[in-house]
């Protein structure tokens, strides 16, 4: 336990001490806000589709929880560079408590800056239905982050360049988060993208947090919940394996 | 070769891709010994060291280690054994202390242990008094020299010094040379040091091995390699076994493989 805290801790130091990080990180969700949300908002309002923002929010959140938690998984790639990888990898402790404590503290993070940007949208004009909620909502917000960075940190096992990795980002990345609704209701799309997006685990996370900060489902929050659990599950012990495989 | 052996090589080799970094190679290693490891620069020292420690898969050949095979029982193996590595590997973005604190957690020592060896360790280091700030800011020696301090804070049974004092000045290296040499005596540990200072091996080594081009070229003590070579120094004698040329710098593991990919295509291990 004392060695998943400790890989936990340090992933929340490395954190906290780059501020930039923390505010550059803000930029992109506020753009989205700014340029999605003011654009579309009338467009969509006039369609019937009500208050865009009360929409959009939850897509943001999960968007700046994918990217987080994702590009947790690339400080593998850092601590391989910079040789850290190796003062890990020779102690004395299973690959999965190692797994494990860098998922976990990935994963912490991307929370953390998934409720920053959770205050962002209520300062620009989110308005939550329901504050008892809240709990359930942190609750996808913590399954989103968890499969994201094993997923980030299973990738960034087997590649060993910053530009195959950030190749594996736009062709992976970019595409789920286009098709999994944080941007428009996917009641209304064709029917191919439909399929897509029931097969995307990106999808289920927005649903399950749109679901309980505006009480509006499409799957239902036990589906979300059981579809994204199971997942979550399976990334991180296809994660745990890929990275037990490591060579440096 | 006996029971006394903490280290045995049997007939170690690795490819790369058809690049053979290790040929054949076997030594031993006797319990509580200090072995001096040396050779030109990618002669496939480090190559063996990533073996020994589990960092890499050998191609063929076997090693046993503390008893244990690092291939079939790695975490038996990284019991067994520290290491101070020849790249840099520590994290800048934590302060001094953490660094220590980490290592000191991953490899299970108690707390006031940890804290009482800290203090001793950085104080023979000249560190203690920037305990506190982050690594990024200490320059090469002083990274060096944390590096070193780490190594040493959990007492293993072996412990790979891979070029160790590289660019330290003499009163830190005597600092450094003067703890190893009381933890080679007061508990025992055999140390396999790999250096490029000839009169640093000649002065703390029992045993001596030469390896160049992947291939053992020979082992065994200091006036055994003398003798066998008619010279009367190691560096005498390295000379004449490895002959005159200079060798490229050795690239790190990773490099190689990059490397390896440019010329080859990709290809997976």
């Amino acid at each position: 336990m004392k060695v998943i805290y400790i890989l936990w801790l340090r992933q929340l130091k490395r954190y906290f001490r780059s501020k930039a990080r923390i505010i550059g990180s803000l930029g992109q969700p506020l753009l989205f806000f700014v340029a999605l949300g003011f654009g579309f908002g009338p467009i969509y309002t006039k369609a019937g589709g009500g208050d865009y923002i009360q929409f959009l929010a939850p897509g943001i959140i999960t968007m700046s929880i994918l990217f987080t938690a994702t590009f947790s998984g690339i400080e593998v790639l850092w601590d391989r560079r910079f040789g850290f990888l190796k003062e890990t990898l020779v102690a004395p402790v299973s690959r999965l408590k190692i797994m494990l404590g860098r998922t976990l503290g990935g994963a912490t993070v991307a929370v953390i800056q998934g409720l920053i940007v959770l205050l962002l949208s209520i300062i620009v004009g989110f308005r939550p239905t329901s504050i008892s909620m809240m709990p359930l909502a942190l609750l996808y917000m913590v399954l989103i982050a968890v499969t994201f960075t094993a997923l980030g940190t299973a990738i960034a096992s087997f590649i060993e360049d910053m530009q195959g990795f950030q190749i594996i980002i736009n062709f992976l990345i970019m595409p789920l988060f286009f098709l999994s609704g944080a941007l428009f209701p996917l009641e209304s799309l064709p029917k191919a993208v439909v399929i897509i997006s029931m097969i995307n685990p990106l999808a289920y996370g927005v649903d399950g947090l749109r679901g309980t900060l505006i009480n509006m489902a499409h799957f239902g929050l036990v589906t979300d919940f059981c579809v994204l659990g199971s997942i979550a599950a399976f990334v991180m012990l296809a994660g745990a394996y890929l990275f037990s495989k490591i060579e440096v | 070769m006996n029971n006394q052996d903490i280290i045995r090589v049997t007939d170690l080799t690795k490819v790369f891709n058809g690049f053979t970094a290790v040929d054949h190679v076997s030594f031993s290693v006797s319990t509580g010994e200090i072995f001096a490891f040396l050779g030109p620069n990618g002669a496939g020292k480090s190559t063996t060291i990533n073996m020994l420690t589990t960092l890499l898969r050998p191609t063929s050949g076997n090693i046993i280690l503390n008893g244990y095979d690092p291939v079939t029982s790695p975490h038996m193996v990284r019991q067994s054994f520290g290491i101070v590595f020849q790249d840099p590997s520590l994290d800048e973005d934590l302060t001094a202390g953490e660094n220590m604190d980490y290592h000191g957690v991953l490899y299970g020592i108690p707390r006031d242990i940890r804290t009482r060896r800290t203090e001793e360790l950085l104080k023979i280091v000249e560190l203690w008094d920037r305990r506190k700030d982050q690594v990024k800011k200490f320059s090469g020696g002083m990274k060096r020299r944390l590096e070193i301090a780490r190594g040493l804070l959990h007492h293993p049974r072996i412990l790979f010094l891979d070029e160790p004092t590289l660019g330290l000045d003499p009163q830190t290296r005597s600092l450094i040379w003067n703890y190893i040499k009381g933890l080679n005596q007061s508990e025992q540990t055999t140390i396999f040091l790999t250096t490029h200072y000839m009169e640093e091996a000649e002065r703390v080594a029992r045993r001596i091995a030469i390896i160049d081009h992947g291939r053992l070229i020979v082992q065994g003590t200091l006036d055994e390699l003398k003798n066998q070579t008619g010279t009367n120094s190691l560096e005498g004698a390295f000379i004449a076994l490895t002959g005159r040329d200079i060798r490229d710098e050795e690239p790190n593991n990773l490099e190689q493989m990059r490397t390896r990919r440019k010329m080859f295509g990709r290809h997976r291990r």
